[in-house]
């Protein structure tokens, strides 16, 4: 409730300076700004650019921000907890400067590539009017969530826990929208490409263009989305439309996408080669050199989890049992078992793990603590994956980006 | 020179006058509209006036305030403003000192900023650079799993 508040009030408040300016806008540029009345909630034209960035994309004010050029903010366990996050709460990671003049009038997406039958071109309207529309709960997590734990540090931005995020995305299968086009069974990969721009403004690079194998791309749950959580998406994160595939590194569901190719060969986009999103194929010492031959590419992430109640730090009173809940979540596959322990892994007890929405959707857990003295306690939670792969309670194997960090989550408890 | 180029060059004077005009009018205008989108009382002349002290604006936009340089955040200390300059044009010194590195994947680090980010040649800056960054910003030992620390006590309540 507090969040909704607090995102109501900021929305009014710009909402009131964005009608405001906008006439006084135009008056300025000498020109009426199109599609002023359009423009989407978190986008500001870059004359009037909000420096705060909480209120320019509409987060949480304990959101953290790691970069402001390129955006990249993440959330705490704590803004995690409602079952399906809202926008407020959601990680930004972003690897150029984000778009700042789309039209979705005349916003197209093209697919292409060598493996393609019949190259075509959709309009926004056409992809939402000739396919079937369908909507899932998908998990995205930044393969560097928790790259800060790693020893020697790991390149790139210093993720804790909060580059996660569960939401609702609503969009076409892009199964069918591939086949719509035609597919040649020489087919390997997809690769997207998108509108940003690389920091440099070198107009021949792209800031980001990945992908992934075929049979991620035809599975059901892997969408063209245009919804998200039942709105617009927000800009910062992919409007008018975004490949969204759960499970998977979030950097596979590219936003502010007009182009996929359908490629007879492992996409070799930016940020798909070299160290990019890549671990040692064998696993190494820590800080050993790998060459970027011997790195193999990042499919489904590993099983992890989140304590997301109550935020670490809770003192409670000799007797008072503590009520904890979060989500856990497992790449391509399910959590099967959820335990958590007081006692630094010495005896672990069970939680309830809910069964998830639909495959790819993070499952919540709960349970109830009690502490038998007075103290200072870490709870640590611990998930199980379907094929019986826990989390580690270390870090787990150093590679030269710092990715795939599923060590248990914990929080601090007194008990007085 | 011949007439008609004299002519012509005449008109060019005009058209660049009238645009330098335009542009002093719309300069004042514009500004008029934000100073009175900032403060709508300006045209209100009938109303009381108060005297308020007016801090000078601070102009310096290197300045540095206990020992950071303010704009950037960086440590100030010997290559600092090289380091601005070199390394905060693209992305943010966030980027920088969020990274701790040693001199030897610094320098690899800038080796891939040239060859794919558009970096440009750093020539002697570079030792400077790197020594600023190994000096100000070393990195820190955590081992498989660091004790949690910056604890935000509260009292929950049941």
């Amino acid at each position: 409730m507090v969040n909704q508040t607090y995102n109501r009030n900021i929305l009014k408040r710009r909402d009131f300076v964005k009608k405001g300016t906008l006439g006084s806008f135009a008056a300025l540029i000498g020109t009426e700004l199109v599609f002023g009345s359009k423009m989407l909630d978190g986008y500001t034209p870059l004359a009037l650019q909000e420096p705060d960035p909480f209120k320019l994309f509409n987060k949480h004010k304990d959101m953290v921000v790691l970069n402001d050029k390129p955006w990249n903010i993440e959330a705490q366990a704590h803004l995690l907890d409602d079952k399906i996050t809202p926008n407020s709460c959601m990680f930004i990671r972003n690897n150029g400067l984000v778009p700042e003049d789309i039209d979705p009038k005349t916003w197209t997406l093209t697919i292409d590539g060598e493996s393609v039958k019949n190259k075509k071109t959709y309009s926004l309207t056409e992809l939402k009017s000739k396919f079937e529309h369908h909507t899932y709960q998908l998990t995205l997590e930044c393969g560097g969530n928790g790259r800060a734990e790693f020893d020697p540090p790991a390149k790139g931005n210093q993720w804790t826990v909060g580059a996660v995020h569960c939401a609702s995305w609503t969009g076409v299968r892009l199964r069918d929208v591939l086949e719509d086009a035609g597919i040649k069974s020489n087919a390997v990969y997809i690769g997207y490409h998108a509108i940003d721009k690389h920091l440099s403004m070198d107009p021949n690079k792209e800031p980001i263009s990945r992908g992934c194998p075929m049979n991620k791309a035809l599975q059901d749950e892997t969408l063209l989305a245009f919804k998200m959580n039942g709105e617009d998406i927000p800009l910062i994160h992919g409007y008018p439309l975004r490949l969204v595939a759960g499970g998977w590194p979030a950097s596979v569901s590219g936003k502010w996408i007009n182009r996929i190719s359908i490629r007879d060969k492992v996409h070799d986009g930016t940020k798909m080669t070299g160290t990019a999103y890549r671990v040692p194929c064998e696993p190494v010492a820590p800080g050993e050199k790998v060459k970027d031959e011997d790195m193999c590419i990042i499919e489904s992430m590993p099983v992890k989890s989140i304590i997301t109640y109550p935020k670490t730090g809770a003192i409670i009173k000799k007797g008072q049992s503590l009520n904890i809940r979060g989500h856990a979540w497992a790449g391509e596959l399910e959590v099967a078992k959820m335990e958590y322990s007081i006692d630094f892994g010495s005896t672990w007890k069970t939680c309830d793990v809910a069964k998830p929405e639909n495959r790819l959707a993070w499952q919540h857990f709960t349970a109830k603590i009690n502490f038998p003295k007075p103290g200072y306690y870490e709870v640590w939670a611990r998930a199980t994956d379907a094929n019986g792969i826990a989390q580690p309670m270390l870090l787990p194997g150093w590679n030269p980006k710092g990715y795939l960090n599923n060590a248990c989550h914990r929080i601090a408890i007194k008990v007085t | 020179m011949t007439k008609k180029e004299d002519v012509f060059r005449k008109q060019v004077k005009k058209v660049h006058r009238l645009l330098a005009l335009l542009f002093v009018l719309f300069v004042i205008a514009g500004g008029g509209i934000i100073s009175y989108m900032v403060n709508p009382n300006i045209l209100d002349f009938m109303s009381k006036s108060e005297t308020v002290a007016i801090a000078p604006v601070e102009v310096d936009e290197d300045r540095i305030e206990n020992g950071i340089h303010v704009r950037t955040g960086l440590i100030d200390a010997e290559g600092l403003m090289i380091v601005v300059n070199n390394c905060t044009n693209c992305h943010s010194s966030k980027l920088v000192t969020q990274n701790r590195m040693n001199a030897e994947r610094w320098n690899a680090t800038i080796k891939w900023m040239q060859e794919t980010q558009n970096l440009w040649d750093l020539g002697r800056n570079q030792e400077v650079i790197v020594n600023y960054l190994v000096t100000n910003y070393p990195p820190k030992a955590k081992g498989r799993r660091a004790v949690l620390t910056d604890i935000d006590w509260y009292e929950l309540e049941d």
